[in-house]
């Protein structure tokens, strides 16, 4: 089986003055949260999205989505854990008690504030991840990534060649993350924020699918600007 | 949900841009899979337009000729997974007399509003053909050139006299390929004589009783009937050698399209009495009729699958722009893109 979660355990804290959580935000005529379910509909590969997010926004969640899509017996709303592995184990939860765990399903985690992805992305996650464990989608770096660990001098400057910055979705074969999730210690899951690394650190190859420049993170008042102008150049044809 | 869009912003540029679609409105939503380049694409897209033309109707999504695949039907008339050809012709009116291709108001994908180079397609119901579940899907990809050569056949039969023994088609180019095919299906004891001036070209066309270059036909070459597949400049010449050659009362089917105007020698049209139609684009009943004549001869597809000169696979903008530049080193066939982005 294959599986979506769309992330939208945020709540807003990035997002200046707005008391909502970001993923509910409205771009265009609907929120940022609604766009991002939409592209995973149309994907039929998906038996069940499951929409994870804070617990006190259930109801909100599931009338938005009652408003903007309608019933679709696929969309599921869970609630979501502290951090973002959390929230990813919260969606493993709900399959394994309500559908069962099997040795090849897979699950396409998205950040719902990324609502510009595109079809070939999300096809492209799930081929990937049928052949491999886990899966990242990221875009190659036009910026030279300069480090620096204590923040005032540069501690070094990587070859440019070789870096990439990271997007969603991130995906992975459920059984295998469940394990390698549940063999960390408590610290170690504080520090492990992405559940590509977790893989890494177990000995797992990660694939890569290449993302797009426009699949941007809507997290920042600039952000939802930037996203609400490029819409407008939308032409009534 | 935000559907991007690859328009053609100039000549030879392609951006993406993104319109709001709700999941809830009438339409049937498909996502494309297989689309061909036609001359019309090529001349936007090499600027081989006027600056009018590319002012008035840019930015732009090309292409429409495609199939797709349903993904999501709020209304329950296809089911997901569906293969569909994607009809580009969309009345506004409708009239009693006149067919919803000729209708002024009518709109046409890639001519004035987006074509199919987005994510996703968000069409009518009654602009969906299903295709039978055999057919080859790289030349399903053309279906809409091929419903372009019925509807031609289809009025020539209703504007016609019934003296169908020798046919002239001249063009030896994809749709003068396409037009001779058929009519050898659909008038199998007919003669199909064809009219070209690359031997090459005219080589392909194995089916025909005969094929003549336009420098070297005999003189005392006679036709009942005659299609022009030219287009261009060169529909001028081709016109006047089919008024030479055809025989009075004949019926004359154009088809090539001209950005210039054409002269020719209407005291022979006047003297032979002959008729001389146009014929354009096409409706979802051509798009049903090509389908029903794929499955009924099996060959046609056969024959079709020859056209296909390449395939691109799809996955970013730059991959476009590869098509577009092979397609214009084909000299025949069909240029077939694997939509992938």
């Amino acid at each position: 089986m294959i599986y979506a979660a769309i992330l939208a355990g945020g709540k807003g804290t990035r997002m200046g003055n707005v008391d909502k959580p970001k993923q509910f935000l409205m771009i265009g005529d609907r929120p940022i949260l609604v766009h991002t379910v939409e592209k995973f509909l149309l994907h039929e590969e998906f038996s069940r999205i499951i929409v994870v997010t804070p617990e006190e926004w259930t109801n909100y969640t599931l009338d938005i989505l009652e408003r903007y899509i309608g019933f679709d017996e696929r969309i599921i709303v869970t609630n979501g854990g502290s951090d973002r592995n959390e929230s990813i184990m919260a969606a493993v939860k709900w399959i394994e008690e309500n559908e069962g765990l099997g040795d090849q399903d897979i699950i396409v985690t998205h950040d719902a504030v990324r609502p510009f992805l595109t079809h070939r992305i999300i096809s492209e996650n799930i081929a990937s991840s049928l052949e491999n464990e886990a899966v990242d989608t990221v875009i190659a770096a036009i910026d030279t990534i300069v480090t620096s660990k204590d923040g005032k001098t540069v501690s070094g400057i990587p070859v440019r060649n070789e870096m990439y910055q990271g997007q969603t979705p991130q995906s992975f074969n459920i059984k295998k993350l469940k394990t390698h999730y549940e063999s960390l210690g408590p610290q170690e899951r504080s520090i492990l924020t992405d559940a590509c690394k977790i893989f890494l650190l177990k000995g797992s190859s990660v694939a890569l699918v290449e993302g797009e420049m426009f699949n941007i993170k809507v997290t920042t008042p600039y952000d939802l600007r930037v996203a609400n102008s490029i819409l407008k150049e939308h032409i009534n044809r | 949900m935000i559907n991007p869009i690859y328009r053609l912003v100039a000549p030879r540029r392609i951006e993406v841009s993104y319109d709001v679609r709700s999941l809830k409105d009438d339409r049937v939503i498909v996502r494309p899979t297989h689309l061909s380049i036609c001359h019309a694409d090529q001349r936007y897209f090499t600027g081989n337009r006027s600056a009018e033309a590319l002012a008035k109707k840019l930015p732009m999504a090309m292409i429409h000729e495609g199939i797709g695949k349903v993904v999501y039907d709020p209304a329950g008339r296809f089911k997901v997974g569906t293969k569909v050809a994607m009809v580009p012709n969309s009345p506004v009116d409708s009239d009693e007399i006149i067919g919803e291709n000729y209708l002024r108001t009518s709109r046409f994908r890639s001519s004035g509003y987006d074509g199919y180079m987005q994510d996703y397609a968000f069409m009518k119901a009654d602009r969906l053909v299903e295709l039978p579940g055999s057919i080859d899907e790289e030349v399903a990809a053309f279906t809409e050139l091929v419903s372009v050569a019925v509807h031609a056949i289809t009025r020539f039969d209703s504007i016609a006299h019934s003296r169908r023994e020798v046919f002239g088609i001249w063009g030896d180019g994809n749709l003068g390929f396409i037009t001779a095919l058929l009519l050898r299906k659909i008038y199998p004891k007919a003669r199909l004589i064809i009219f070209g001036k690359t031997q090459e070209k005219l080589d392909y066309f194995s089916f025909a009783s005969e094929v003549h270059h336009i420098e070297r036909i005999p003189r005392d070459m006679k036709l009942n009937h005659a299609f022009e597949c030219v287009g261009g400049i060169g529909s001028q010449y081709a016109v006047n050698q089919i008024i030479e050659h055809i025989d009075p009362e004949g019926t004359v089917a154009l088809l090539g399209v001209s950005e210039d105007h054409v002269a020719l020698n209407t005291r022979m049209i006047l003297e032979k009495g002959l008729r001389v139609y146009g014929s354009s684009r096409s409706t979802p009943a051509d798009f049903q009729k090509t389908m029903d004549l794929y499955e009924q001869y099996p060959d046609v597809p056969k024959y079709l699958a020859n056209l296909v000169s390449s395939v691109h696979d799809i996955r970013c903008i730059d991959d476009i722009y590869r098509a577009f530049e092979s397609d214009l080193t084909n000299g025949f066939g069909k240029t077939v893109l694997k939509w992938n982005m």
